[in-house]
């Protein structure tokens, strides 16, 4: 079985939600990444998303985009990304870890290619923020074979007869974007997300995670009522942006997760 | 005006591919907006008062149909071809881009959106959408990279008075491509209420197809114009393109002209051999960004690469997905012009002719010179003069050392 189906599989037999946290790869230099991973690994986090510098990170607010900046001062591209996954893979076999980032990087190494070096990496799942799956047959051509999952994303104007075709199409599990907005924005309504998430749940057997906007353990709690994980980036990426010496931030890391992980189980 | 039709055998397809070009990659959020969108605007082609509406705003508003005029001393001085000039700087605000605006302000009032942002990179997109939100009552803010700002100053003054926001964007090369991203991140955030009117023939589908559905009466005046005033077809277009749409909306309606043949001239910056220029055609590779599969100035890892011109609504790493699939099929020719040849087309035609071109018409004009150097005394060039060159003034001056 593949470790987000082993992870999910766990968490429902435990009767626990997931925390799923994103950080980016490179961000603040490229040393940092397998220490950080290790770090939100140990602190609770079921998976681990890993965002892949681009120069135009379109879907993204001002946390991500300064990360991915960070990043790109370091020169750290797709191929480097799935380089620190294999390292991160010497030490962890079991955590899952899904790369999010924007089509072009993956085009420039080309679709197969790239599949094969993820693959070869130990990448579970992939999150491309703008590739709709009406374009996306390509790409799920090369990675569902290598048992990478294609893990497409809601929003809150997707509609019905759409959620049900997307829940169709992906795996591994369903994104739910629980604002209309940026990753990082302040107005998430809990309320709404729980209705939205009721009525997904109801079109699919895939879990489904709820992102974008959560910040504070309470958030993640509340959220986590209604859906099977629940995403954290914008606030783990600006404890790496900040001032603090690396040690300092990775404690500060570290403090964020299990808290974050402990109002989850607790919820 | 011009009418696709899905299974017309016409571009693009449904989905809005132009071959391997084109389509919609854009985060989820979106897709319900350009679904909506591209229902209405097929809808509105249906409707006549649509249409009536459209073209009644064009003549009484733009005071369209904007002259061909034969300029005979910049041909005298360029070479051997007559050289006529599209003169799109004569529309109100003083460039093509209103064709555009006009049309999507009609298309946002039959969606009930109040709210109109657009990006910018010249101004004079940004110009077009805060005049007709102005007409429209609608709230505006059109988003400007920081150098752009910097090297436009009179447009942005201009849509201050038009009651717009202008939002400077610092992030990235701080130009028109990072306003772009930053237009689509408030679009994602205000969806319900906001209609982004893209500038260009670029982004995600339906924008390509209808920026050049709008665009087309250029190109469709000045097919009935040569034929009245001439008496015959041109033989050669030439427009610039940043990301197309004064080319594609004078190359559209002469595309199945088998005798016309079309040059698209893009920004060749310090020139080729560097890597400062903004011609993604000419100088990069397919790939994906702002919502479409082509043509773009990207790195060897697909990171868009930093672009310079001269002239500002050139400065763009991508182009248009159907200008790529021309490109492919050789039906366009694409070339470049370097800032200084520009500039010596933007001097020439001024001082021959009494016309200030913008310095993104003065790259067409410049190639015009190379063309009617080696072409037939009969040969007859149309290009398109996209614009007008008053914005433009405080640029070239401090290339010539004067303050203004
Ligand atoms: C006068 C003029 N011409 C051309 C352009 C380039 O745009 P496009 O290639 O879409 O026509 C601009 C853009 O700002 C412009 O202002």
């Amino acid at each position: 079985m593949s470790r987000l189906g082993a992870t999910f599989d766990r968490l429902q037999r435990l009767d626990e939600k997931g925390l799923i946290t994103f950080i980016t790869a490179g961000d603040p230099n490229l040393s940092a990444t397998v220490p950080a991973l290790k770090k939100l690994a140990d602190a609770g986090a079921d998976v681990l998303e890993l965002g892949v510098p681009f120069t135009d990170p379109e879907a993204d607010g001002p946390a991500i985009q300064r990360s991915s900046e960070r990043a790109l001062l370091n020169r750290v591209t797709l191929r480097k990304t799935c380089e620190q996954v294999a390292l991160f893979r010497q030490h962890d076999e079991v955590t899952p870890v899904v790369l999010m980032g924007y089509m072009n990087p993956i085009l420039a190494l080309g679709i197969d290619p790239f599949a094969q070096l993820a693959a070869d990496s130990g990448v579970d799942g992939l999150i491309v923020v703008n590739l709709p799956p009406e374009e996306a047959a390509e790409l799920n051509a090369a990675l569902s074979p290598r048992g990478i999952d294609l893990i497409l994303l809601v929003a809150p104007t997707t509609p019905i007869e759409r959620i049900e075709a997307l829940a169709s199409s992906g795996s591994g599990f369903l994104y739910y974007v629980s604002i209309k907005g940026i990753t990082g924005a302040d107005h998430l309504d809990v309320t709404d997300v729980a209705q939205r998430v009721a009525s997904i749940k109801k079109t699919t057997d895939l879990p489904v995670s709820v992102g974008f906007g959560i910040k504070t353990p309470e958030a993640a709690a509340a959220v986590a009522k209604v859906a099977d994980a629940v995403v954290v980036g914008s606030a783990l990426v600006d404890i790496l942006g900040g001032e603090n010496a690396f040690e300092e931030s990775l404690k500060e890391l570290h403090a964020l997760t299990s808290a974050l992980k402990r109002a989850i189980r607790a919820c | 005006m011009y009418r696709h039709r899905a299974g017309d055998n016409e571009l693009p397809d449904s989905a809005g591919h132009f071959g391997p070009y084109g389509g919609r990659f854009v985060a989820e959020t979106l897709m319900s907006a350009l679904d909506e969108l591209t229902q209405v605007y097929q809808d509105a082609l249906d409707d006549p008062t649509f249409v009536a509406d459209f073209k009644t705003d064009l003549a009484r508003y733009v005071g369209r149909p904007s002259p061909l005029y034969e300029a005979k001393r910049f041909a005298a001085k360029a070479g051997n071809a007559r050289v006529f000039l599209k003169r799109e700087d004569l529309n109100h605000t003083g460039a093509h881009k209103i064709n555009n605006t006009i049309g999507q302000a009609l298309l946002a009032s039959r969606m009930g959106k109040r709210r109109i942002i657009a990006e910018t990179g010249a101004g004079q997109h940004g110009v077009a959408t805060a005049t007709v939100a102005a007409r429209l009552g609608a709230e505006c803010t059109v988003y400007m990279g920081s150098t752009d700002i910097e090297r436009q100053k009179p447009n942005v003054y201009r849509m201050k008075m038009l009651g717009a926001h202008v939002q400077a964007v610092d992030s990235g090369s701080k130009t028109l491509k990072d306003a772009m991203n930053e237009a689509m991140r408030d679009w994602v955030t205000n969806i319900d209420t906001t209609h982004y009117i893209i500038g260009s023939v670029a982004g995600p589908h339906p924008y390509p197809v209808m920026v050049r559905d709008f665009q087309a009466v250029i190109g469709e005046e000045c097919r009935e114009q040569c034929l009245e005033q001439i008496g015959q077809l041109p033989d050669i277009l030439i427009a610039c393109v940043g990301g197309g749409s004064n080319a594609m909306g004078l190359f559209y309606p002469f595309l199945h002209d088998s005798t016309v043949s079309m040059i698209g001239v893009e920004a060749g910056g310090e020139g080729m051999h560097t890597s400062r220029h903004a011609a993604p055609l000419n100088g990069g590779t397919p790939g994906v960004l702002h919502g479409a599969n082509t043509y773009l100035m990207a790195d060897e890892d697909g990171l868009i690469l930093d672009t310079h011109s001269i002239s500002a609504g050139l400065d763009y790493p991508g182009v248009g997905p159907e200008h790529a699939y021309l490109k492919d099929a050789g039906r366009v020719k694409y070339v470049t012009v370097t800032d200084e040849e520009a500039l010596n087309a933007f001097r020439l035609l001024s001082e021959c002719e009494g016309i200030v071109p913008a310095l993104e018409s003065a790259h067409a004009l410049a190639q015009a010179v190379k063309t009617s150097e080696s072409s037939d005394v009969e040969d007859v060039i149309v290009v398109n003069l996209s614009g007008r060159g008053d914005k433009d003034l405080e640029t070239v001056a401090r290339i010539d050392g004067v303050s203004l």
